[in-house]
């Protein structure tokens, strides 16, 4: 992107002016490399978003945003529905409540290093993975329904998880007002054998060692030390979600005139928060989410049978689980003056400060921990939500480092077996039912995530707690 | 005729034909080759799908979308597509397999087709192209 049409605001906050029919401005936080290496399209959709009706103070863009679709990835916007603000199935993305759990395992790096390629073999045994793949779980009817209302604590409640759990989950496991009458039967068909699967693309689970700590108090209070294992899962809400996505972003399409509202491009399909399909939307987009939580959380189960079979010395813990494509009904002081808003992250994750009372006991001192995932074979990070943050994004950060490079020029590019060498030698163990995937995956296709992060940090959007190095990857 | 084309995080679909219809099918095979080679799939099993939208663009996406769900509840890879059109109305077929893991090496799930780069258009006459991004 060009900054020549940017406004500098600090080192690591660029605006776009409002003009035309942006009713607020545009603002990106990033470091000007991170600027130039992101694409003009990043800047259109920004613009676009600050278009929309009922939008507050500012179209957001994180640091590692690129070009999505309608908003961009990377993109937070809040609307109040009190100013005729809408809910836009663009801005949360098809893969609803798509999001990152990490666990604790108690072990340390020596301990599980000469079970590698055992854990590997076994994890990717064991929990679903790939195009195609189902898991033995089969829904129907009401039991369906009971997990879109009741996500992780229904799960839980199955047997898959420990009530633990639900502590360090957004929402304590289970998103709240979830509407089973506005999911459709085929996106519950769809659904129907996908549960505790990982899904593809760059959706996995690693086995990861903490190899660096960069804030030692923060730290402590996470359970996190050097060289301990911990255990990342990032999915999302499968099937189910995709096609609630696909069915509303139709339906906000066609409808989008008769609610007055006139799209700068189609693909910013929303709908007035206060109208029948917006209610609608929110209604479906909360049971997707509680898919998404419970999906998590049966995957959690399979990795705890896998350890507890390998190595029983092994108590995966939860440290925390947060989704970064949502839109969320939250409280937040604006010009001294709190206001409920809804509040998309697409393609970024909510970082609350310390003393947020939606965050556990043992984190209100600390702040929300903000998992960043890598792409396979590169670093991820803990991070945490900062205190009165210099920056009013509605308490938002990155949520990962972005592609760099097309599916198909990756593709071109690497060779999956090469790949896998290569990550071998360097001590990273993956597993993928398909090499092509496993190319189009190179770590060398996504930016730099420690720039991406490193950016964050900078401009005040969270701050660094500890670095992770993956050691088992199980790739979709 | 079919092609992808760039698009930063995704994966942009265009079939290029004689006739509209024809660029339907042809981007169905571009949906595909996002997932895997579609030479090495075979043609086994055939199944109908139904679609309606106002106009060529929402029908394009319904199209793409209804092969995506297909694929998705019946764990199939599709090769080969027929479209036929009437006004609103799509009547179409894919035929495939069931996917084979090993012999396919299926790369990514298609989530579904958006509106982003969404065109339905005659570039010249005889030559229609139907392109859009699809999430993966």
């Amino acid at each position: 992107m060009k900054t020549a049409a940017l406004t500098r605001v600090s080192e690591f906050e660029w605006r776009i002016e409002p003009t035309g029919n942006m009713r607020v401005p545009g603002v990106i936080y990033a470091t000007e490399a991170l600027i130039q290496a992101m694409d003009e399209k990043v800047r259109d959709q920004v613009v676009n978003v600050a278009c929309l009706p009922g939008i507050v103070s500012a179209s957001y863009a994180m640091p590692d945003a690129h070009w999505g679709y309608g908003f961009p990835i990377g993109g937070v916007a809040a609307f109040d529905a009190d100013q005729g603000g809408v809910v836009s199935a663009g801005g949360v993305g098809f893969d609803i409540s798509c999001g990152v759990r990490c666990l604790r395992t108690g072990l340390r790096r020596s301990d599980v290093e000469p079970f590698n390629e055992r854990l590997a073999d076994a994890l990717f045994r064991r929990i679903p993975v790939g195009v195609g793949s189902h898991g033995p779980i089969r829904l129907g009817g009401a039991q369906m329904d009971a997990m879109l209302t009741g996500g992780a604590r229904w799960a839980v409640e199955q047997g898959w998880g420990t009530r633990d759990d639900l502590k360090y989950i957004e929402g304590q496991g289970c998103i709240a007002d979830a509407r089973t009458d506005a999911v459709s039967d085929r996106a519950k068909k769809r659904q129907r054998d996908e549960m505790g699967t990982l899904g593809s693309g760059n959706h996995y689970l690693e086995v990861q060692e903490v190899s660096e700590i960069h804030d030692r108090e923060t730290a402590r209070v996470y359970g996190l030390d050097e060289h301990e294992v911990v255990v990342f899962i990032h999915c999302g809400s499968r099937g189910l979600g995709h096609q609630i996505g696909t069915e509303y972003l139709k339906t906000m399409a066609t409808s989008a005139r008769r609610h007055g509202i006139e799209l700068p491009d189609r693909e910013l399909a929303c709908a007035p928060l206060r109208s029948d399909t917006g209610q609608a939307y929110l209604g479906a987009m909360r049971a997707a989410s509680n898919c998404a939580l419970a999906n998590r959380q049966i995957i959690t189960h399979l990795a705890r049978q896998v350890f507890a079979e390998l190595l029983p010395e092994a108590d995966l813990t939860l440290l925390y689980d947060v989704s970064h494509n949502t839109c969320k009904l939250e409280e937040h002081m604006l010009d001294g003056v709190i206001r409920k808003l809804f509040v998309h992250r697409k393609g970024a994750t909510r970082a609350f400060g310390p003393g947020h009372p939606d965050l556990p006991d043992e984190y209100r001192a600390v702040g929300q921990p903000v998992l960043i995932g890598g792409s396979m074979g590169t670093a991820s990070y803990v991070l945490a939500g900062n205190a009165n943050p210099r920056v009013p994004s509605f308490a938002s950060a990155c949520h990962g480092a972005g592609r760099a490079m097309s599916r198909r020029q990756a593709h071109k590019s690497w060779q999956g077996g090469r790949l896998l060498k290569e990550l071998r030698e360097r001590g990273i163990i993956v597993r993928s039912p398909s090499l092509r995937g496993v190319a189009e995956e190179a770590p060398q296709a996504y930016k730099d995530v420690d720039a991406v992060v490193d950016g964050a940090e900078e401009a005040g959007l969270a701050r660094k707690v500890a670095k992770l190095r993956p050691l088992v990857c199980i790739k979709g | 005729m079919w092609s992808h084309f760039h698009h930063g995080a995704d994966i942009g679909v265009r079939g290029v034909g004689e006739t509209l219809e024809r660029a339907f099918e042809e981007a169905a095979v571009a949906l595909t080759a996002v997932i895997a080679e579609p030479a090495g799939i075979r043609c086994l099993e055939t199944v109908e799908v139904r679609c309606e939208a106002p106009d060529r663009e929402l029908l394009l996406v319904d199209w793409l979308n209804a092969i995506v769900y297909e694929m998705a509840i019946r764990h199939m890879l599709f090769c080969r597509f027929k479209v036929e059109l009437q006004g609103s109305l799509l009547l179409g077929s894919a035929c495939g397999e069931a996917v084979d893991v090993a012999r396919h090496q299926p790369a990514i799930e298609v989530k579904g087709a958006t509106y982003t780069e969404l065109e339905v258009r005659e570039d010249r006459p005889g030559e229609w192209r139907a392109q859009c991004v699809v999430d993966v």
